[in-house]
C-alpha cells in the first residue's frame, strides 16, 4: 500500500526510501497511540488476569498467590450466578425491546423523510445524558410515594398498580432494564438510519410501484437490507448488556438484596467496598471471558443465519 | 459502511400510503415523542418548584412561580469547579484523541509495514473490553503514578479507551482520500511528515469532527473512572456534581433535579446549534461502535 511500490516516478523522496525507514516512519506515526493503549489498556487487562490469582485487601505488600481458588470460589458462587443471570435478562430483554423499537423509529423517520427532522431532533435527547443524569430522574418518576409514575396510576384509579419500583426485590431489575432502554434505543434508532441511508431509493420505488403496502415493504425490503446492521446491533447489545453498570448502579446499586445485581456492580463492590481486590478481578476477568466468547458466538451464528435467508 | 454514506444523503421521497398506515405511523410518533420528553418536561418543571410544592400539588402542575432558588443553591456551590474540570478534561482529552488516532491512521491507510493487518486489528478488537476489566489494574496504577485525585487522572483512560474506535474512523476516513494527491505531494518533495500535516489532516476534518464528537460526548457523560480516580469536589468532573450533590442534600428533590439540568445544559445548548453535525457524528460512531 505504500507510495514506495506504487509510485510510478521512482526517484522521489519517499520512492527512495528503503523498507527498514518506511517501517521507522510507520513506526513513529504508531507509538503514541500505541504507548497509550498498552498502558491504559493492555496492561490493565493483562494485570487484572494476574491478579485474579492473588489475594489481597488493597493494602500495601500482603498480596498472596492463592492459584486458581478465587476462580473456583467464583463458579460456587451464588451472587456471581445471579449476577450473570440478570446480565444474561438485561441482554435479551435489551434486544427484544430496543432493537424493534429503533429499527421501527428508524423505518418512519427515513420513510417521512425531511419532514421528521424535527422529530429526530428530539428522539435523540436522551442520547445526550449521563447516566447518573437520567438515573437520577428516573429514579424520582418511580418514586413510590410522590414519584409521578405512581401519582399518575392513583389519579387513573389504579391503585392496585402502584409500586415500590426500585424498592421491590421482584421489580427493581425491570424497571431499571425499561430505563435502560429509554437510554438506549436512540442509539439504535440512529444505528438503522445509518444503514438505511445506505439503501438506494430505487429499490423502495419499485417495491411501491409494484404495490408493496409498508408493512411489505419493512419485512421483504428494509429488514433483509439492513441484516448487516442488525448484526452489528445484535453484537453491540449483548456485549453492552454484559459488561453493563450504570443506570444498575445509580439507581438500585444492584439491591435490593442483590436482586439487581450485575457482574459489573459486584465487582465493584467486591473491590471498592469489600476490598477482596482478587475476587474482584476474578468476577471482572470472567465477565471479559464471556464478553469475548458471547461475540464471537454471536458473529458466527449470525453469519450462519445470514447465508440462509 | 462507508463513512460517507452517512453524510450525503438525499432527502428520501415522501410517499404515499394508506390513511390506516399514516395514522398509525403519527401514533407511534407521538407516542414515542411523550415518552422521550416528558422526563424532561418532568425534570424541567420540578426545578422550579420548592420542596414544599412537590407533596402539596400533583406532579404535573405547571410550578406556580418561576422559582429560582435551587438552580441558585447550586450555582453557588461548587458547580462551577465541576464545569471547569469537566472542559478541561475533555479538551485534552479529545486533543490527544484527535492526534494519536489520525497518526496511527496515517500509518495504517498509507504505510507499508509487517503485521499491519494483524496489528490494526488488534486495535479494533479492544473495542470490546469493558472499562471494569481494566478498573482496578487503572486504579493502582493511577495511585502509584501519584495522579489519583487530580483532573490528569482521567486523560490517561478516556484517550486510550476513545483511541480503537477513533483509529478505525480514521483509517477509512484516510483510505478514501485519492492517491493523485499525495503523488502530487510527493513530486513537490514532500516527506511523510509534512505529508499527514498539510495533506492528509485537513482533508480528515470532517472525520475529525466526528470523532471530536463521538467520543466528547461520553467523555462529558463518563462516570465510573471519574468516580473511582478521584475523591475531591475540586478535582471532579460534571457527572459527579449530581453524585456530590445527592449526598449532602439527599432529600432536596427539586434542587437535585436542578444540578441534574445544569449538567445536561451545556451539550444540549451544544446540540441546538449543532444538532446536525452532532447527528451525524453519532450515526457515524454507532456504525462502528
Amino acid at each position: 500500500m505504500s507510495l514506495a511500490t506504487e509510485s510510478p516516478s521512482r526517484r522521489l523522496t519517499l520512492a527512495q526510501q528503503t523498507r527498514r525507514s518506511s517501517a521507522l516512519v510507520a513506526a513513529a506515526f504508531l507509538l503514541p497511540a500505541l504507548l497509550m493503549l498498552a498502558v491504559y489498556l493492555l496492561y490493565p487487562l493483562l494485570a487484572n488476569f494476574r491478579l485474579s490469582f492473588v489475594e489481597w485487601n488493597g493494602l500495601g505488600n500482603t498480596a498472596r498467590y492463592v492459584g486458581l481458588q478465587n476462580w473456583t470460589q467464583l463458579l460456587q458462587d451464588a451472587t456471581f450466578l445471579k449476577s450473570l443471570v440478570n446480565n444474561l435478562t438485561l441482554a435479551a430483554l435489551s434486544i427484544v425491546i430496543q432493537l424493534p423499537i429503533g429499527l421501527v423509529l428508524a423505518f418512519m423517520l427515513d420513510r417521512a423523510g425531511r419532514g421528521s427532522v424535527v422529530l429526530k431532533v428530539l428522539y435523540f435527547l436522551p442520547l445526550l445524558l449521563s447516566s447518573v443524569a437520567i438515573g437520577t430522574v428516573f429514579k424520582n418518576l418511580y418514586d413510590p410515594n410522590f414519584g409521578p409514575l405512581n401519582t399518575l396510576l392513583r389519579a387513573a384509579h389504579l391503585d392496585g398498580l402502584a409500586r415500590d419500583w426500585l424498592g421491590d426485590p421482584g421489580l427493581a431489575l425491570a424497571s431499571v432494564i425499561l430505563v435502560v432502554c429509554w437510554q438506549n434505543i436512540p442509539f439504535y434508532m440512529l444505528l438503522f438510519l445509518a444503514g438505511l441511508s445506505g439503501m438506494p431509493a430505487e429499490l423502495k420505488e419499485a417495491a411501491r410501484l409494484d404495490g408493496a403496502s409498508d408493512g411489505v415493504i419493512f419485512r421483504r425490503i428494509t429488514i433483509p437490507f439492513l441484516q448487516g446492521t442488525i448484526r452489528t446491533a445484535l453484537v453491540l447489545s449483548l456485549i453492552g448488556s454484559l459488561r453493563y453498570f450504570d443506570l444498575v448502579y445509580v439507581m438500585t446499586g444492584g439491591g435490593p438484596s442483590g436482586s439487581s445485581e450485575l457482574m459489573a456492580t459486584y465487582m465493584y463492590r467486591t473491590v471498592f467496598s469489600g476490598f477482596n481486590i482478587g475476587y474482584g478481578a476474578a468476577i471482572s476477568s470472567a465477565m471479559f471471558v464471556l464478553v469475548v466468547i458471547a461475540s464471537g458466538l454471536t458473529l458466527r451464528l449470525t453469519r450462519r443465519f445470514e447465508t440462509e435467508v | 459502511m462507508a463513512v460517507q454514506t452517512v453524510s450525503a444523503r438525499p432527502a428520501a421521497p415522501r410517499v404515499r400510503s394508506g390513511l390506516g398506515g399514516r395514522l398509525g405511523t403519527v401514533l407511534v410518533a407521538v407516542l414515542w415523542l411523550l415518552v422521550t420528553t416528558l422526563p424532561f418536561v418532568f425534570l424541567v418543571f420540578t426545578t422550579f418548584k420548592s420542596q414544599s410544592d412537590i407533596y402539596s400539588t400533583p406532579i404535573w402542575a405547571l410550578p406556580k412561580t418561576f422559582d429560582l432558588t435551587n438552580y441558585r443553591l447550586v450555582l453557588e456551590g461548587a458547580f462551577f469547579t465541576y464545569l471547569k474540570n469537566s472542559a478541561f478534561v475533555v479538551a485534552l482529552s479529545i486533543a490527544l484523541t484527535l492526534l494519536m488516532s489520525s497518526m496511527a491512521a496515517f500509518a495504517f491507510s498509507r504505510l507499508k509495514f509487517r503485521f499491519s493487518g494483524p496489528l490494526f486489528g488488534l486495535i479494533v478488537a479492544g473495542l470490546i473490553v469493558p472499562v471494569h476489566v481494566t478498573l482496578i489494574p487503572i486504579y493502582l496504577l493511577t495511585r502509584s503514578m501519584g495522579l489519583y485525585d487530580t483532573v490528569f487522572a482521567l486523560i490517561g483512560p478516556y484517550v486510550a479507551f476513545s483511541l480503537p474506535i477513533s483509529i478505525f474512523i480514521l483509517t477509512e476516513f484516510m483510505r478514501q482520500i485519492p492517491r493523485e494527491m499525495e503523488e502530487s505531494a510527493q513530486i513537490d518533495g514532500c516527506g511523510p511528515v509534512r505529508m499527514f500535516t498539510s495533506i492528509f489532516l485537513p482533508l480528515t476534518t470532517p472525520g475529525l469532527a466526528t470523532v471530536a464528537i463521538y467520543n466528547g460526548i461520553s467523555m462529558w457523560n463518563e462516570f465510573i473512572f471519574a468516580y473511582v480516580l478521584t475523591s475531591n469536589p475540586a478535582h471532579r468532573t460534571l457527572p459527579l456534581a449530581i453524585w456530590d450533590f445527592q449526598s449532602e442534600h439527599s432529600a432536596n428533590m427539586p434542587a437535585i433535579l436542578a444540578v441534574v439540568t445544569l449538567t445536561a445544559l451545556p451539550l444540549i445548548v451544544a446540540y441546538v446549534f449543532g444538532q446536525e453535525r452532532i447527528i451525524k457524528g453519532m450515526m457515524a460512531g454507532s456504525v462502528k461502535g
